[in-house]
């Protein structure tokens, strides 16, 4: 316990870290998130290559809404449009979304919270005062205002929701570094005349990997989500392209004699984020030795 | 008397003038983010038809629109109208911002009010549930409702439940005019029903896990040992000194709930056509009206601080911890 915990022995850690690895994915949950999260980028990477049977944006009013069957496996909508392939490559958007926001939001969030929390002062202040800033706003609602001024793309969708998690991975980098400040090995490293930024970058920010990787997770999850609301009010990634807020929007009208082109883009959503969901929680009790387990 | 000297002691008072400073941040953001993008109201309001006016019709309009003058005056004018109660003109409808805010401000008050109860009613037991035998079957239960409930968009479920229950049963009440409380309390609260029930198992798994972890922290406290030696029957016990002291996290995360409220309750607005404050900027950022957007923005930023600084005193006259800070 305490030689993985102060790190002395690496051989002992990292053991220590396998043993928690295969706890948090050993668990059904864990396995679930793992398995689920494999199909959606399965299926994402499928339509992103163009390998679905169908073409998502071909029309055939000929096939116009009928049900699912072996020929059309969630069968088509009004345009004759293949659900399948459109879910997929919904699928196959979101993630491209979720993936860009995330780093986008991650990059800034990080560089933001690691300098705030390691030199504090005027740097702390002003650095608060902006992700005070941000955070008087209802994501959704910053999310919205930024995505409706921009002009409408899979991309500006991405910078949109990136700036809404920029405060969020500020704040959740700040605080360990902020403990890692006067943690003993970087006062060290600094008493035998490292500069203030080489420690930072060897030994402080190496060890707040955990805590970001779940952060990582659960933002892709909210990602995903805040994507598929912009989509469902027409402020998210534009027609032709399919995204699945979109589709959900488009099916309001028709789902009464189609269900299947509400249930299948639904359900697609739902396991995206069920998935992200349950994996972040088994990273948590794997990476976060505060978790504890459960 | 002196709990509430207390709680009005130093930090609040920084949280105060933090807050102001926030909200100067906000309104500056808000009028830079809607200026620097292409297309302003002329467009908006003409369409095409924008590219045949003469450049005198575009100076005119754009004095009619007070977009002529430079953004420092624009905002200091529109910040000076702001402090003296003067929202800005809607130019689409014709009414002040102050106007239709003080319509709408009422309806997403009530909704999100619902939604908080039908959140607390959901999360709560669920939460004392899933405590009462932690790593059981019930906790796993709950455990995957609260999941669920997390992971399902209010968008989607508040689709599915519009056509389900307008074409199977034949029950949809937002299909009418939509009525005030005052107008028409029975038909307004049907009409609120799904949205309050959306909204509401939305927020549900955030109380449902805070007050599972608060009532398995106060359990293992040596108060409660003490209250079970001294013989206090177990219901009294669970009650009286386990759940009301794992209330006071559950306090502070309705409060932080509510904010989000008022952004998820835009998209329940905008499916139950209720006309809320969300369902208002929306209409003003599709007709790019500034000063609905700017103005209503503001307003929705001023309820969001006020509660969490609201929320935080609520925290220190409950929790005598803080207090002593």
């Amino acid at each position: 316990m305490s030689a993985t915990e102060t790190g002395l022995e690496p051989g002992a850690a990292a053991a220590g870290r396998a043993r928690a690895w295969r706890a948090a994915f050993g668990t059904p949950s864990g396995a679930v998130g793992v398995l689920l999260m494999v199909l959606v980028v399965g299926l994402a990477l499928v339509a992103a290559l163009g390998l679905t049977p169908r073409d998502p944006a071909a029309q055939d009013v000929s096939r116009s809404l009928l049900g699912p069957s072996g020929d059309a496996w969630f069968g088509t909508d009004q345009f004759g449009r293949d659900v399948f392939a459109r879910v997929a490559s919904g699928l196959a958007n979101s993630m491209r979304v979720a993936v860009v926001s995330v780093a986008a939001s991650g990059a800034v969030g990080l560089t933001l919270g690691v300098l705030a929390g390691f030199f504090g002062g005027l740097v702390d202040r002003l650095a608060g005062m902006l992700t005070n800033i941000l955070f008087a706003f209802p994501s959704l609602l910053l999310a919205l205002a930024l995505a409706a001024t921009l002009e409408r793309s899979w991309l500006t969708v991405s910078i949109a929701i990136a700036v809404v998690y920029v405060p969020i991975f500020a704040r959740v980098a700040r605080g360990p570094v902020l403990s890692l400040r006067s943690a003993e090995y970087v006062v060290a490293s600094q008493a035998v005349g490292r500069s203030r930024l080489s420690t930072l970058v060897e030994h402080v920010v190496p060890n707040m990997t955990g805590i970001l990787v779940v952060q990582t997770t659960l933002s892709l999850s909210w990602a995903i989500l805040t994507e598929a609301s912009l989509s469902f009010l027409g402020f998210g990634t534009p027609p032709p392209a399919a995204s699945l807020g979109g589709m959900v929007y488009d099916a309001q009208t028709l789902a009464v004699i189609a269900p299947w082109l509400l249930v299948f883009p639904g359900i697609g959503l739902v396991v995206a984020v069920v998935g992200l969901n349950l994996l972040g929680d088994a990273l948590r009790s794997a990476l976060d030795p505060r978790a504890g387990g459960r | 008397m002196t709990r509430l000297r207390a709680a009005l002691s130093r930090p609040l008072v920084r949280r105060l003038a933090e807050a102001v400073v926030t909200l100067v941040g906000v309104s500056l953001l808000t009028f830079v983010v809607l200026r620097v993008v292409p297309g302003d109201q002329i467009t908006a309001s003409y369409g095409i038809a924008a590219g045949e006016l003469s450049p005198d019709q575009i100076r005119s309009l754009e004095a009619y629109y007070g977009i002529d003058r430079p953004w420092p005056v624009q905002y200091l004018g529109w910040l000076g109208g702001v402090l003296s109660g003067n929202l800005g003109l809607s130019t689409a409808s014709g009414t002040s911002v102050a106007a239709l805010t003080a319509q709408a401000l009422p309806n997403t008050v009530e909704l999100a009010v619902l939604a908080i109860v039908v959140g607390l009613l959901l999360g709560i037991p669920g939460g004392m549930l899933a405590a009462s035998r932690p790593g059981r079957a019930r906790d796993g239960a709950t455990q995957l409702g609260s999941l669920l409930s997390l992971s399902v968009p209010s968008f989607l479920l508040a689709t599915a439940l519009a056509t389900f229950l307008a074409n199977q049963l034949g029950w949809y009440p937002n299909g009418e005019g939509y009525r005030t409380l005052l107008e028409d309390p029975w038909l307004n609260l049907q009409q609120m029903a799904l949205p309050a029930l959306v909204l509401g198992v939305s927020i549900a798994s955030p109380v449902l896990q805070t007050t599972r972890t608060a009532i398995l922290g106060v359990r293992s406290e040596d108060f409660v040992r003490t209250a079970r030696a001294k013989g206090v029957p177990p219901r009294l016990l669970q009650v009286r000194h386990v759940l009301r002291n794992a209330l006071i996290p559950v306090v502070t995360m309705t409060g932080l709930q509510f904010g989000f409220l008022l952004s998820g309750a835009l998209v329940a607005e905008q499916i139950f056509a209720v006309p809320g404050i969300g369902r208002q900027v929306l209409l003003g950022l599709q007709q790019k009206e500034y000063a609905v957007v700017q103005s209503t923005v503001l307003v929705i930023a001023v309820m969001f601080v006020l509660v969490n600084l609201l929320t935080d005193l609520v925290y220190r006259l409950v929790d005598p911890r803080v207090r002593a800070r």
